[in-house]
């Protein structure tokens, strides 16, 4: 028997992402999504710290075997959860949920997803989020956008780290916003060191001003 | 690597489908997949194989056709499609823009199809 059908094959992790979004629905969720090694702790524990004051920040930490980075984030004050996938190369939105139920979120502002590092499998799964953000730094290659299209294509955000090294590497920073304005042209980049704070500032403003445009749960 | 994950949920759609209608045996599954979906088709063939081995659906086959792009002008909105990922680096056929083409088709994964008995 031949049966027709038209179904996702990620119909279950998308229904459990919708779930997730609606836990979510008072608290600005971001997914940090990058290549092992581009900054995506650092830029967490840069901008845990510099906007304590500010707002009530919580980690949802992927990560594959460790909980290193989630003792990095802890450090800062911010409430942090670790997920280990065991070797699994993405978070996805069943795990998220299980890690939401470890946090209080009536006390949570801005919710950081921090997936596993990996520039394809993560983009596939919907974790619940109100935004992906591609993180590259610049000891990697500046084609990475035409590479890995479908991330810089979905993400609301680019940060391109560790601009403090620009000097000493070949990166073209116009090359890589070119690429990557051609697959989003709404992409918001942002250029930026975690360790000199050089054009964090730019960040911390798209941050307040998308929770502000976020509605109070 | 993702594409173990997408094989089981593959099985688990496929055989839900089957056991709705009586059906006790996977025979085969059709896919279409976006040439933007992120899938390396060859792991994913892997992955079905190896979920397969020592059960009764062993011999399902997996056919798998890859949809083309279909991309809307980011400039003056003309529709305009081709074979492969590189397409989205085409300019517009109508007015030459190469900046932010919207993909109207070929980020999706989708079963068309099952067969069991």
């Amino acid at each position: 028997m031949q049966i027709p059908v038209v179904r996702n094959v990620l119909e279950a992790n998308e229904k459990m992402a919708a779930q997730v979004r609606e836990r979510l629905r008072g608290v600005l969720t971001l997914n940090l999504i990058s290549s092992p090694g581009a900054g995506k702790t650092s830029l967490l524990e840069r901008t845990l710290r510099d906007l304590s004051g500010e707002f009530r920040m919580a980690v949802i930490e992927g990560d594959l075997q460790t909980d290193n980075d989630a003792r990095r984030v802890a450090a800062t004050g911010a409430q942090a959860v670790q997920i280990n996938t065991d070797g699994g190369c993405h978070l996805d939105s069943n795990m998220v949920a299980t890690a939401l139920d470890a946090l209080d979120l009536s006390r949570v502002d801005i919710l950081f997803i921090e997936n596993v590092g990996n520039l394809v499998c993560p983009v596939e799964f919907d974790c619940g989020e109100d935004a992906k953000i591609a993180i590259l730094s610049v000891t990697e290659g500046d084609d990475k956008p035409e590479k890995y299209p479908l991330l810089f294509n979905l993400a609301g955000a680019m940060i391109l780290n560790k601009i403090d090294l620009l000097p000493h590497v070949d990166f073209d920073t116009a090359r890589a916003r070119a690429f990557a304005t051609r697959l989003n042209k709404n992409l918001a980049i942002f250029e930026l060191s975690c360790r000199n704070g050089e054009g964090l500032e730019g960040w911390y403003d798209w941050l307040r001003r998308k929770r502000a445009e976020k509605p109070r749960g | 690597m993702h594409e173990m994950s997408l094989a089981q949920n593959i099985l688990d759609i496929a055989r839900q489908e089957l056991a709705e209608r009586g059906c006790t045996r996977l025979t085969g599954v059709r896919l279409r997949c976006g040439a933007l979906a992120g899938v390396e088709v060859s792991s994913l063939r892997f992955g079905f194989e190896v979920l397969l081995q020592g059960t009764p659906d062993e011999a399902a086959r997996l056919e798998i056709e890859e949809t083309p792009l279909r991309l809307r002008c980011g400039a003056c909105g003309a529709e305009f499609g081709g074979e492969g990922r590189l397409a989205l680096w085409e300019p517009c056929p109508r007015c030459g823009e190469q900046l932010g083409h919207e993909v109207l088709q070929g980020k999706e994964l989708h079963i068309v199809a099952v067969e069991g008995v």
